[in-house]
């Protein structure tokens, strides 16, 4: 009798479950338009940059002698008044006169001459060029000194334009954004990680070796924050991996002040003390205790320390210290756009948009997420 | 008062020590030196160069012969800039970027203080949230986006400012860059001012001016922005601090001769003195403000005292 009792209160208890912190928040968030707005522009934004460069015909490293600087446009290149100038010069190039020139709209046909006899690798000159491709020679004359080329034009499309190498904007600015996004998840790993395991283990040990542990990170932002980046940067050269550890390394002095604060409130609580009643080490009590109970905290900081790394990775870039070519970021894209910007204007707009609407979306939903887990703070 | 900013300037030379000593130890650690070129000096001439300047002797050696000339006030040659000293080159160049960064943030401060009462005043409203979105998109965009885009609408697209250079500070050559400097920091003082005013249009003392029949005038400037004022000077200290000590990148993209520059090119160039210098000097700069931050809470706030 008594078990039946009990399954039927286990049956109610299951149908009603119990809405936990996270369930709240998560529906407080997705009623926020501004922070579902910005979450559905980084999820695009990832999507590009991530599968994007898969899919484009062209290479991020890939250089277009004949499209330096060409504008962005939705127009297929080669224009049509730069195929006959560029035919003339690359049959120029291979020593051979042109008697007779017919250019059809993808494909063009031309007679050729020249004083000596025509070597049939006149074609790799033609292939050579960005302009044109598959092409072939026949219908040589009896003394082999004139005979038929025709190749077809290659058509390109540059979305974005190309920068002062020749590349394809479209391709180095998604990525551009794989790096700055990669480098911004992961430094800010490695900054939370540090400042969540160092706030803690200060807070909840206390006394001497608190003061200690806090002193060395008054220390550390008295001490120019540039200066200490600068300095890393140099010490472990300028390398991908190491750099995004240099800037979470500087980036973790916020988070350990945080985290120490809540730890304090938090080991103060009944649930705590009687985990050390039970007889639980210090090392057990942070792992099982403190540190999830500041996740909330730590969220919030993480999605409003990621642009402040990207932000800080461009900057690094911008001067030169971060990403080296031919790999590219945000950073590295809009300081040359900035030097090209007379001229070049589309060098600057297009990594910028995408910067700046990354930011945005990333600063929205930071703002999205306190106000979804800390309702007393609206 | 006179006793209370006398103890704290007291205070800060033990932070200044510490300072010192952590940056001349951690850049000393960086690999390379100074006269490390891109193909190696003769041996000799390194030697010499290495007498000349003291590095030959050894570190804790240099360390002291090093404090006991900044105690003095001299912050050494220049390795990388050769034939100038530190001081040198800091008087020639912290005058225009305390010109550039004082006149941010005297437009940063009218500007954003103007923006954020508004808002307040009309919280809610279309005025307010147009206000707001402006302030955000203020501080997401960071400075090396807003000052090329400036140069390419102004400079390139209307033809009617100058893209960059200092030409002896002619106000055409300063309104860029003071506009870019400034625009972030007008988003944060226009948001903080918005806070706080509404907080300080809501209290009991500004009901009571209200209802005494104060002008709106008194009610507003007088008796709320006065309190509401608070929050932004304790943000705008170490901001102050930041802005007269110069920006890297302003001052990279316009071509300005300012002291932002000295650190990246310091630190690059292993020009020890350079980057100790900056150091000190942004560190000086830092706890000067937080200072004067501390001094007109008091003036402005008769709740807090320092006796």
């Amino acid at each position: 009798m008594t078990s039946t009792t009990d399954e039927r209160d286990l049956k109610a208890a299951s149908a009603v479950r119990g809405r936990s912190l996270w369930d709240d928040a998560r529906d407080r968030l997705l009623a926020n338009k501004a922070a579902v707005t910005s979450m559905v522009v980084l999820v695009a934004v990832a999507i590009a940059c991530f599968i994007g460069p898969l899919l484009s015909p062209h290479d991020y490293d890939e250089v277009y002698r004949e499209y330096v600087k060409v504008p962005a446009s939705l127009e297929p290149y080669p224009r049509a008044d730069q195929v006959t100038p560029e035919i003339e010069s690359v049959l120029r190039r291979a020593r051979v006169t042109v008697d007779e020139l017919t250019v059809e709209s993808g494909n063009f046909t031309a007679r050729i001459s020249s004083p000596r006899k025509i070597d049939p690798r006149v074609t790799r000159y033609i292939d050579r060029s960005d302009l044109f491709e598959n092409a072939e020679i026949y219908d040589f004359s009896a003394d082999e000194k004139s005979a038929t080329v025709r190749a077809d034009v290659k058509t390109l499309y540059f979305f974005f334009g190309t920068d002062s190498n020749g590349r394809d904007l479209m391709t180095r600015t998604l990525i551009a954004g794989r790096v700055s996004l990669t480098i911004g998840l992961l430094a800010t790993f490695v900054a939370i990680a540090i400042g969540v395991v160092y706030g803690a283990v200060s807070g909840y040990l206390g006394g001497r070796v608190d003061l200690l542990m806090m002193r060395i990170v008054d220390i550390l932002y008295s001490l120019p924050f540039i200066f200490f980046v600068i300095l890393l940067v140099v010490f472990f050269g300028r390398n991908f991996v190491l750099m995004f550890i240099a800037v979470g390394a500087v980036e973790w002095l916020d988070m350990a002040r945080i985290v120490r604060g809540q730890t304090l409130s938090l080991k103060r609580q009944e649930f705590v003390q009687a985990a050390e009643a039970l007889g639980v080490d210090n090392a057990g009590v942070l792992k099982r205790h403190i540190i999830p109970n500041t996740l909330g905290q730590v969220v919030i900081y993480m999605t409003l320390l990621v642009p402040k790394v990207i932000l800080l990775e461009s900057f690094l870039s911008f001067l030169g210290l971060g990403v080296q070519e031919p790999m590219t970021s945000w950073g590295v894209l809009i300081s040359e756009g900035s030097r090209n910007v007379q001229g070049a204007a589309w060098m600057l707009i297009f990594p910028s948009i995408f910067l700046t609407s990354t930011l945005f979306a990333l600063n929205f939903i930071g703002d999205g997420l306190r106000d979804a887990l800390d309702p007393k703070d609206r | 008062m006179a006793r209370y900013i006398l103890g704290r300037l007291l205070s800060a030379i033990p932070t200044l020590f510490l300072i010192v000593t952590i940056s001349f130890f951690l850049i000393r650690v960086a690999p390379g030196g100074p006269f490390d070129l891109e193909r190696p000096l003769e041996a000799k001439v390194m030697e010499n160069l290495q007498r000349i300047y003291q590095l030959d002797k050894p570190l804790w050696q240099q360390y002291l012969l090093y404090l006991k000339s900044v105690a003095s006030g001299d912050f050494g040659p220049s390795f990388y800039f050769r034939d100038f000293s530190i001081n040198e080159l800091f008087a020639a160049s912290l005058p225009i970027s305390i010109k550039l960064g004082a006149s941010a943030l005297l437009l940063a401060l009218v500007a954003g203080g103007f923006m954020g009462m508004i808002a307040a005043l009309r919280q809610n409203r279309s005025t307010d949230y147009a206000m707001m979105a402006a302030a955000t998109i203020g501080v997401t965009i960071p400075n090396f986006v807003v000052a090329p885009l400036l140069t390419l609408f102004f400079g390139v697209w209307l033809g009617l400012l100058p893209v960059g250079g200092w030409n002896n500070g002619a106000a055409q050559n300063m309104i860029l860059p003071i506009i870019t400097l400034a625009l972030p920091q007008i988003a944060v003082v226009a948001r903080l001012t918005r806070g706080s005013m509404i907080e300080a249009l809501r209290s009991n003392h500004v009901r009571t001016a209200r209802a005494y029949g104060l002008s709106n005038y008194a009610v507003v400037v007088v008796h709320s922005l006065r309190g509401a004022i608070l929050p932004v000077i304790s943000y705008l200290g170490p901001a102050a601090a930041a802005l007269l000590t110069g920006s890297v990148v302003i001052e990279t993209i316009f071509g300005i001769p300012g002291v932002g520059r000295y650190f990246v090119q310091g630190a690059l160039n292993r020009d020890y003195t350079l980057v100790m210098g900056t150091v000190v000097m942004v560190a000086v700069f830092v706890i000067v403000f937080n200072l004067i931050v501390d001094v007109l809470y008091a003036l402005l706030d008769p709740r807090v005292r320092y006796d």
